[in-house]
């Protein structure tokens, strides 16, 4: 029964995983660009969940569509602002501008904040609820489950609709996509808008069910990179199914091993997937 | 110009000679050894262009060394040195070989995971001390233990040892394996297409890189006789060498060593401004440094002198090497 629990709990945990591995999976697709600062995005959405909640007495609807639309904004700025002047540069520049980035987010929010763990105040979301025996909180099981279908809604916007076309377009050939009456600038400041937004929502759900620090942004990006490595370097589906697998073969080696080698087990499968298969389990050779 | 890097040697030479408050010390101290971790990193990360962002685990690994020898076995600390060498190349083929095979982003991500891994594994690990670290000899038993009361000999190590490595780079510069991974860093593909051995030459690089990186970490616990998961894997730690490189100018020979010379003193200046909690500050400072360079002048320092010196009117040498 405790097992089941456990895996019920890796499971829903590894679906926001997924959300905003996605995010980082469709900036990579994009551009051939990793965004060091993904965790951060994720990080500050828990915060700007937090600040709807005291400030404003925001409902869950609330703070998590803030999260989304704060994080959308800061995505698009950083794309105008930064990204979009050293993608044609050199890699040190493409390297260093994000992961200048993530250190300037997470101090900051350090100062901010304080380092101190903190969560949300209760929610309207809140109870245990049993399952013949299996005992799920109930925020664990909202958050997993909306993080589940935003992820499918991602994956459907991009394969369903005219804008998801485009962005597919630019992201398959940029300058084909220019011949069509595309323009990849838009197309890419969108796609951060969406990858940070999606950071944003997964960091708001989370914070309705686990507490947290500013310096939980290097585990998620480094959760995120397995998870994007895992599925395939753009993969939105891929990284739906690597988010479920990790949050999964986290919370068993936390339940065999101890808590403290969750993450070891995790980065060495990470080491292991570059040594064995690169492009990923499902991705193409 | 030619005249710089004399002029350079001889300040380094009598600086602390012409400075000798315990405190200017600490910070020429401090100084080389951010320098000499820095042109480490410059030959993998400047040259050939392969940014590593984890250069902690080969920092860890030297710094841990010496310290475990002589916590194991009482031995001399500086026994350790040549283990954790040997370590450090090991580490750098196990993270290299795969990684090499890929281009670019890659090995960045993957050299960040290794290093954290290293962190927590260490952080639990009994033999090396855990959380709490590993501490040297309090008091020396002799010279051999390199424990000095006064900043001043391993001042003139570390200077040594900084020389030892800027003349080794300044070699690979020139030769042909130079010329290797300065072709590898403008383009991988067309590199390989003209018969350079791209995984192999990136390997020997990142192998000299991290053996020299090794060093660096072995000086540092030597000489401050303790070292602890964060002091010696910390991404801070693989991030001061990035910043450093990049900001004097990544790829040059010098590069490190003007990075090292501005930041250094900035950093103490922010920290003795700012009091104990003004760590956090500092870090805000390096984002928001790399943040900038990256945006503005990738080529850091050096690239900024050259593209000013022809509107400064002063006579313009187009230097020798190929960039």
């Amino acid at each position: 029964m405790l097992l089941t629990q456990v895996i019920v709990g890796g499971l829903l945990l590894g679906a926001i995983y997924a959300l905003f591995s996605a995010g980082l999976t469709l900036i990579w697709g994009m551009m051939n660009f990793i965004n060091f600062a993904h965790g951060e995005f994720v990080m500050l959405g828990m915060y700007v969940a937090l600040l709807t909640v005291v400030w404003l007495h925001g409902g869950p609807a609330g703070f998590t569509l803030a999260a989304a639309i704060a994080l959308g904004i800061i995505g698009v700025v950083i794309y105008f602002g930064l990204v979009r002047h050293v993608l044609r540069g050199p890699m040190l520049a493409q390297i260093l501008s994000t992961f200048g980035l993530a250190l300037l987010l997470r101090y900051l929010a350090f100062w901010v904040f304080s380092a101190n763990v903190v969560s949300l105040p209760q929610t309207s979301i809140s109870g245990v609820i049993n399952f013949g025996g299996i005992f799920v909180p109930l925020p664990h099981l909202v958050a997993g489950l909306a993080a589940a279908a935003l992820t499918l809604a991602l994956h459907l916007l991009l394969t369903r609709t005219p804008m998801g076309s485009r962005l597919l377009a630019v992201a398959e050939d940029r300058n084909a996509a220019m011949l069509m009456g595309i323009r990849p600038d838009r197309m890419q400041a969108i796609a951060w808008g969406l990858s940070a937004g999606s950071a944003g929502l997964a960091g708001a759900l989370m914070a309705t069910a686990y507490p947290w620090s500013p310096s939980v942004g290097e585990t998620f990006a480094l959760t995120a990179f397995v998870v994007v490595t895992l599925g395939g370097f753009g993969s939105v589906p891929g990284a739906m199914i690597a988010g479920l697998l990790i949050g999964l073969i986290q919370a068993l080696s936390a339940y065999y091993l101890g808590a403290i080698y969750k993450d070891v087990v995790v980065y060495s499968l990470f080491v292991a997937l570059l040594w064995f298969r690169p492009q990923g389990l499902m991705g193409k050779a | 110009m030619k005249w710089a890097p004399v002029a350079l040697a001889a300040a380094l030479l009598v600086y602390p000679l012409a400075l000798p408050d315990p405190f200017y010390r600490d910070v020429g101290v401090t100084f080389l050894l951010a320098a000499i971790s820095a042109s480490a990193w410059n030959v993998i990360g400047g040259y050939a262009g392969q940014v590593s962002v984890g250069h902690g685990m080969f920092f860890g690994v030297g710094a841990y060394a010496p310290l475990l020898v002589y916590n194991l076995w009482g031995a001399p600390p500086i026994v350790g040195i040549p283990l954790g060498i040997v370590l450090g190349l090991i580490v750098a083929v196990v993270v290299g070989m795969p990684t090499f095979r890929l281009q670019g982003h890659y090995f960045s991500m993957a050299t960040i995971a290794v290093a954290e891994l290293i962190r927590i594994l260490v952080g639990t690990w009994g033999l090396v001390g855990a959380a709490i670290g590993l501490q040297g000899p309090a008091v020396g038993r002799g010279w051999w233990d390199l424990t000095f009361r006064s900043e001043l000999p391993y001042y003139y190590l570390f200077l040594a040892v900084l020389g030892l490595l800027l003349l080794i780079v300044w070699q690979v510069q020139r030769s042909r394996f130079g010329y290797y991974l300065r072709a590898i860093k403008s383009g991988e593909r067309a590199a390989r297409s003209l018969g350079v051995p791209v995984g192999r030459t990136k390997l020997y690089a990142l192998m000299l890189s991290a053996a020299f990186t090794s060093l660096a970490g072995s000086l540092y616990a030597i000489k401050t006789g303790f070292v602890d998961p964060e002091s010696g894997f910390g991404l801070l730690v693989s991030v001061q060498m990035v910043i450093i490189a990049a900001l004097g100018g990544a790829g040059t020979l010098f590069g490190p060593l003007i990075g090292a010379l501005v930041l250094i003193p900035l950093q103490t200046v922010t920290n003795n401004w700012l009091g104990g909690g003004g760590t956090g500050l500092t870090y805000i400072l390096y984002g928001g440094i790399i943040v900038l360079l990256a945006r503005f002048e990738p080529g850091g320092l050096h690239e900024l002198w050259r593209s000013l010196r022809p509107k400064l009117k002063l006579p313009f040498k187009e230097r020798r090497h190929a960039a």
